[in-house]
């Protein structure tokens, strides 16, 4: 069976680059483009949300 | 599933002011969570602040603020309580806020226990007006007032919430930032003043200061430091040396103010 990839929504108005998400995603989802937050790998999401959880900024949302 | 903050927050106020990396935006969603999850009414929770970055808070929520003189936020919210006993109140604050200049208004708080929460975010700093210390930058540490080394020992904020009388006291950090929520929450239901203190970072004045490259190593720091109040118990003291204990602290029941209070009008108009 295929397996069902979350959505992850990055609000590119609220980032404002500190690295947070993007380092302590323990699977590396995400990545820096630039200043703000961006998804690289969402086959590699677990849906663990600390990611939503920690982003200081209101700024990612994920909807599994 | 993701969380909805949108619908307790004041539209069109974000992006906040805070810095990029700052601690007092996951603070602020754990508020958030906690309220969701008790199902506070907006119309019956007052969220009182002073001044300084993490009393910019309640401006973003949809609830009944008060933003005040800075370090009252102890006494406006005891004001509001007196006035309406079944109103929700959460006080919010910085260290400086709540344990320099509104030290007194804290520890009468504490010592009154009186039915409110005061979350108190830990930077070590005073982050706003341009990185001086404050009671809680620990020894050594520089700021801009201390260019060469903090020579004041720091407060810990728990042992003083319990010394001076807090009812429930509670600590966490922003980088465990799923227990925020469940520490808040807890604090909210415990009839009288609960303390949550949360250990917070500030990568702009506290952290290129003292040598942290990062947010991300000022965030480690927080998970190195903190030891969960289960796990501190089979420690030995020199285990603990450096550690920051984690968790509910002390918790106590005692008689709340309010309801004291209705007692001596009550009295009064026999």
């Amino acid at each position: 069976m295929e397996k069902k990839l979350p959505t992850i929504e990055i609000i590119e108005k609220y980032c404002k680059g500190c690295h947070i998400c993007v380092e302590f995603c323990p699977t590396k989802v995400l990545e820096m483009k630039g200043f703000v937050a961006s998804v690289k790998n969402l086959e590699a999401c677990i849906k663990c949300m600390q990611c939503e959880l920690r982003c200081p900024d209101f700024a990612i949302k994920v909807t599994a | 599933m993701s969380f909805d903050y949108d619908k307790y927050i004041r539209p069109g106020k974000l992006p906040h002011i805070w810095c990029p990396g700052c601690g007092h935006g996951i603070v602020m969603k754990g508020l958030i969570r906690a309220i969701d999850t008790l199902g506070l009414e907006k119309n019956n929770t007052a969220i009182v602040s002073g001044i300084g970055c993490a009393s910019r808070l309640p401006g973003y929520l949809d609830f009944c603020t008060l933003h005040t003189a800075h370090g009252r936020a102890a006494a406006f919210a005891t004001g509001v309580k007196m006035a309406k006993p079944e109103m929700n109140v959460i006080l919010v604050g910085g260290d400086g806020d709540g344990t320099a200049i509104g030290g007194n208004h804290f520890i009468h708080a504490c010592r009154r226990n009186i039915n409110m929460t005061y979350i108190i975010m830990n930077n070590n700093i005073y982050g706003m007006t341009g990185g001086q210390f404050s009671p809680c930058t620990p020894t050594g540490a520089k700021a801009s007032t201390t260019p060469y080394g903090n020579p004041d020992p720091a407060f810990d904020v728990a042992k003083l919430a319990i010394g001076a009388g807090a009812t429930f006291v509670a600590r966490g950090t922003a980088y465990h930032a799923t227990q925020i929520d469940k520490l808040i929450a807890e604090a909210i239901q415990h009839k009288g003043f609960s303390v949550v203190e949360i250990l917070d970072d500030c990568p702009t004045t506290y952290g290129r200061r003292n040598k942290y490259k990062s947010v991300i190593e000022m965030m480690n720091r927080l998970k190195d430091v903190a030891v969960p109040v289960k796990a501190a118990e089979k420690m030995t003291p020199e285990q603990l040396e450096g550690k920051i204990i984690t968790g509910v602290l002390y918790k106590e029941e005692k008689p709340e103010y309010t309801t004291e209070y209705a007692k001596v009008i009550e009295r009064a108009q026999k």
